[in-house]
Order: structure tokens, then C-alpha cells, then sequence
């Protein structure tokens, strides 16, 4: 077993292209644009990214599942794409579509994948876990989706990996389930597992991450944990939302208050105020609402969320790429 | 210390995990054991083999069992491994232990497992109305068969792995009908229309047909008939290995 908090996996300037693609003239399509990335024995890391974004792409090099064009990847300390059955049987992979058959039934595929492990999980103790048994008689293809994706969790995790590849684990989960999900995720962690999960879900990675990487047309944009994302140790209140009638001019509320804030109203009757705010705002705002005879039927005080960061780092991404292109044509032109 | 089961276990473990799952599948029998069996009753109760061996069943038990070898691994096979790659079932498999080389022996063996339970099934069937091949024929048509199996099954691996699952659904079972009846599989050339009797013999249906009937008929090794199956074995092969798309 690793000692926790070395690196379990690492990519440096990983390139996938694909192609030749006949809808854009049978060029090459860059999926990945170097992508570097280090993950730890003891600690989920999360890959963060639109639908697009070339999650699973890194994911299926990072298995050895995908040739790459470029770039070096180290597994446990092993190139995945020549490595055999040695570093596969230290490393478990859910995917994304699962990859189960639909004739089987669960418990018997289990015992199944266990039989490639000398030493595996007892797969009763597993079932029992992750609550397959309560459809043990079901064919795959009759399991919902989330009763599909803790099989396949079950499946990942049955050769007692040391590592864990998790593809959108908490896709189509209802809440009961992914609390048992991210219970076990994280009592993987405690025992030392390396854990590299993507997710589109900023609440996931929130609530799981000890390393977040956010990824971007093929390249990760930025990268921390949690708190360093969300800007470091000032976890002021940031943003005050109020939800009261519709057509406020709730920004004359703030007007003699500093430091300004911004304030917008969408949808109607939802405001939200952004900026350093302090004891003087909430003052004036309850002040300008009482000179009203306004009640608001809620009102909320929160930091800065993951899904500030997330946005704020896509736009400047499509900001830059768009000038980019603007100077290529440019460039083109003279 | 590997944490992984041998090579050897694990194969076994895919094979017997895949043969249950063959035999499992309803249509598949019907393609397997079901239809071959028509084929020998209607070629034992009509007169389009008489002429060619000393009676009837002597002639049509080797084409029927050559028929069956394709039913399991080409077309069998070929269905199986297409919707396994739909759903991702060969991508898991190869990231665990078992790994690509480790599923495709454990697909061979299936298809070995399951050609075994056609061969007593039908050709208990067959020595019932009276087929009755010689021992060395018998030891040398078994070889050629395990041999066909080979062929086959790598033929439907290319079409499983580079057509979509439907396709490869309605192309295995075309070629099986196609090759079933005018491929020189169960009809031998001399029996089929001067237009195709010609080439038949260079199709990997009638080159399995052929050196079926040599061995089981006459105890003797169709040359021609089995170089022409090894080429297509090789060539089936290595078309598998370069354009086999596992996702």
C-alpha cells in the first residue's frame, strides 16, 4: 500500500487528438492540449468540466484504455498503456456507461470480476454495502440507472485497488444512494486509496474534493483545493440574496452604504446582491425594507460558491479563445 | 507479490463465464443446435448428397458440423462480442486483470466449449441414423474443425468490432444463410451451380466443408482446402488486430 499523500498518478502534458474528423475537411480534432495533472495516495481528486471538456478522455489514457499522442503518464509508477495485468489488478475503473452486461445478473458478474483477483473483497460483504441485494435476481438491463452505477462501484473497487478511477459516479444517483456513495468514497480515502473522480456537478466536488482540477477544452484552466479555489481564507459573506415582491429598486437600498455592491433582480422578484458586504449593508437594507413595510419571504448570506469560480473561469477561457481566433484571422488577412 | 489470478485462471474463468452466457441465449441455441439439425434430417431424408459417400448421413454429418462451427463462432460469436462492445462490457473487462488478450482467449475457449457440446449433440444424432467415420478420420475432421473455430471466430470479431452491433447482427446471420446454403459448407461444389462451384472453394465456408468431408468421409487431409482456411485464418487475424475499435 502507498503511503498517503504520494503520488499515485501522474500526467504531464498529456495530448489526445482524434480524427481524421470528415465534418471539419478529415482534420485532426485536439481533445487534449497538454494536460498536466497529479494525483495523491489518500485523497479524492476531482476533475471538473462541462460535458465536452475531455474528462473521460483523460480518464481512458489515464487506464490505458486509449492510445495518446503525446505526453507521459505514470500509474502506480508504470506506463498504463504498456503495463499488464500487475499494475490492472492494483487499479479499479468504473465507467461511465458502466460497462456491464445487460444479461447478467449483478452479484453473479461480481463474483465473476472477483475471480481475476487472487486476494478480492468477500463480494456478499460488498453487496451487502452498497445494497445490491435487494435486486441480486434482476438482470443488469432491468436496474435503474442508479442501481446500475453502484454495480459498477462494486465492480471498480472488488480487486482491493489501490487506486480508483470513478467516471461520473454520481450520475443518476437519488439522495439515499449517493450518501452511501460518497460515505464509501470517503472511507476509501481514509484507508489510503487514491481516488480520481470527474464530475459536472460543482456540489460533488465541494462536498468530496481534496484536489480539484477544472478542465477546459482540453486543458486544465485552474487547479487547488476547495479553498484556494474559492480565493483563499476570506470566507466573508460575498453575495446576499432576498426574495420579496417583484420590481424593487432594491440598489437605492445599498446607495450611501460602501463598499458598493451590485445588485440585480432575476428572475423577478429574486435579487441578489454581490461585493464585501458588510454589518452597514444588512442595516441599510433592513432600514430601506422597514421604511416599505416590506417582509421578504427569505433572505440568505453566502461566500463566493465553486460555481462563481467555474463560470467566471469558462468565460475568461471563451473570452481568450474567441481573441485568439480574432487574431488568426487577422494574421490570415495581412 | 501480483494481487492478480494467473493467465491461466483467469482465461478460464472468461471462457467458462462466456460459454454459460452463449448457451444461456435462447435465439443463439436455435442458430446452434436447432437449425444445423434441420439440416442434417433434411439432408439425410432427400437425394442431393446421394452419389458421394456410401450413404447419405456419411456425407452430410462433416458439412453439418462444419455448419455449426460457423454458427458458433462467427455469427454466435460475432453477435455476442458486438453488443458486449456497445455497452462497454470489453472496455471494463480489459482494464481488469483478464485484460484484451485474456477476453479474446476467453471468448476461443467458449466457442471451442460450445463447438464440443454441437459435435456430441449432433454427431450423436448423426452415428444414431447411422453415420459411422473412421477413428483417424474422426481424431484428423476434430483437428479441422478446432481449426475452423479459429477462423471463424475471427472473422466475426472484424465484423463485431468494426460495424455497429445491428450490423453486425444482420451481417453474420446473412453470410450464415448465404454461406449455409451456396458457401460449399453442407452442399459440397460439385452439387451447387457451375456459375459458383468454381470459387466456392477459395470461401473459408467451403474450404471448412470441404476438408471436413475429406476427413470424416475418406480419413484424408483436404491440402488445398486447409491452406486456403489457414490464409483466411491469418488474414482474418491480423484485419482483426489492426481495425478492432473496442469502443
Amino acid at each position: 500500500m502507498l503511503r498517503t499523500g504520494s503520488p499515485c498518478l501522474e500526467i504531464e502534458g498529456l495530448i489526445h487528438d482524434v480524427g481524421p474528423i470528415a465534418a471539419e475537411g478529415g482534420r485532426m480534432k485536439r481533445v487534449l492540449a497538454g494536460v498536466d495533472l497529479t494525483a495523491h495516495a489518500g485523497q479524492v481528486t476531482v476533475l471538473l468540466g462541462v460535458n465536452g471538456a475531455g474528462k473521460t478522455t483523460t480518464l481512458e489514457c489515464a487506464q490505458g484504455l486509449r492510445r495518446r499522442t503525446g505526453g507521459t503518464i505514470r500509474l502506480l509508477g508504470h506506463d498504463p498503456q504498456t503495463a499488464g495485468a500487475d499494475l490492472r489488478a492494483r487499479v479499479g475503473v468504473m465507467l461511465q456507461d458502466g460497462g456491464l452486461p445487460p444479461s447478467a445478473r449483478p452479484i453473479a458478474l461480481l463474483k465473476h470480476v472477483a475471480g481475476m483477483y487472487r486476494n478480492p473483497l468477500p463480494v456478499d460483504e460488498l453487496a451487502d454495502r452498497l445494497g445490491l441485494n435487494e435486486f441480486a435476481g434482476t438482470n443488469i438491463r432491468r436496474l435503474s440507472g442508479g442501481q446500475k452505477q453502484r454495480v459498477a462501484l462494486a465492480a471498480a473497487l472488488v480487486g482491493r485497488p489501490e487506486v480508483v478511477f470513478l467516471d461520473e459516479p454520481s450520475a443518476g444517483l437519488d439522495p439515499q444512494s449517493r450518501q452511501v456513495v460518497f460515505e464509501l468514497i470517503r472511507e476509501l480515502r481514509s484507508q489510503g486509496l487514491g481516488i480520481i473522480l470527474t464530475t459536472h456537478l460543482l456540489d460533488d466536488a465541494e462536498r468530496l474534493a481534496d484536489w480539484v482540477a477544472i478542465l477546459d477544452r482540453g486543458r486544465i484552466v485552474a487547479e487547488g483545493t476547495v479553498a484556494e479555489l474559492l480565493g483563499g481564507a476570506s470566507q466573508a459573506a460575498r453575495r446576499l440574496t432576498v426574495r420579496g415582491p417583484a420590481g424593487l429598486d432594491l440598489a437605492l437600498a445599498f446607495a450611501g452604504t460602501r463598499p458598493l455592491v451590485q445588485v440585480h433582480e432575476s428572475p423577478a422578484g429574486h435579487y441578489t446582491a454581490e461585493g464585501e458586504l458588510t454589518t452597514a449593508h444588512l442595516a441599510a437594507l433592513a432600514q430601506w425594507l422597514d421604511a416599505r413595510g416590506i417582509m421578504p419571504s427569505s433572505l440568505e448570506l453566502g461566500s463566493r460558491s465553486l460555481e462563481d469560480v467555474f463560470l467566471g473561469i469558462a468565460e475568461a477561457s471563451a473570452a481568450e479563445d474567441s481573441l485568439r481566433a480574432g487574431r488568426e484571422k487577422e494574421t490570415e488577412t495581412a | 507479490m501480483s494481487t492478480a489470478t494467473p493467465l491461466s485462471g483467469r482465461v478460464w474463468q472468461q471462457g467458462r463465464y462466456e460459454t454459460l452466457a452463449m448457451l444461456r441465449n435462447g435465439e443463439q441455441l436455435v442458430l446452434m443446435v436447432v437449425l444445423p439439425l434441420m439440416a442434417l434430417i433434411g439432408l439425410t431424408v432427400t437425394p442431393f448428397l446421394d452419389g458421394l459417400g456410401p450413404n447419405r448421413v456419411d456425407v452430410a454429418a462433416p458439412g453439418v458440423l462444419a455448419l455449426c462451427t460457423m454458427s458458433t463462432g462467427f455469427t454466435g460469436q460475432g453477435i455476442a462480442t458486438g453488443f458486449d462492445r456497445r455497452y462497454g462490457v470489453l472496455r471494463f473487462l480489459s482494464t481488469t486483470p483478464l485484460g484484451r488478450a485474456g477476453l479474446i482467449a476467453g471468448k476461443t475457449i467458449a466457442v471451442l466449449v460450445v463447438l464440443a457440446i454441437q459435435v456430441v449433440v449432433i454427431g450423436g444424432i448423426a452415428w444414431l441414423i447411422g453415420w459411422r467415420p473412421s477413428f483417424p478420420g474422426a481424431i484428423l475432421g476434430l483437428v479441422l474443425l478446432a481449426i475452423g473455430a479459429g477462423v471463424f471466430t475471427a472473422l466475426g470479431l472484424l465484423v463485431a468490432g468494426t460495424a455497429r452491433p445491428e450490423a453486425t447482427l444482420a451481417v453474420t446471420n446473412l453470410v450464415w444463410i448465404l454461406f449455409g446454403v451456396f458457401g460449399g459448407i453442407v452442399m459440397p461444389s460439385t452439387k451447387l451451380p457451375s456459375q459458383i462451384s468454381g470459387i466456392v472453394g477459395f470461401l473459408p465456408s467451403g474450404a471448412l466443408g470441404d476438408a471436413s468431408r475429406a476427413a470424416f468421409l475418406h480419413g484424408s487431409l483436404d491440402v488445398q482446402a486447409a491452406v486456403v482456411l489457414v490464409v483466411w485464418g491469418a488474414a482474418a487475424g491480423l484485419a482483426a488486430s489492426r481495425w478492432f475499435k473496442w469502443n
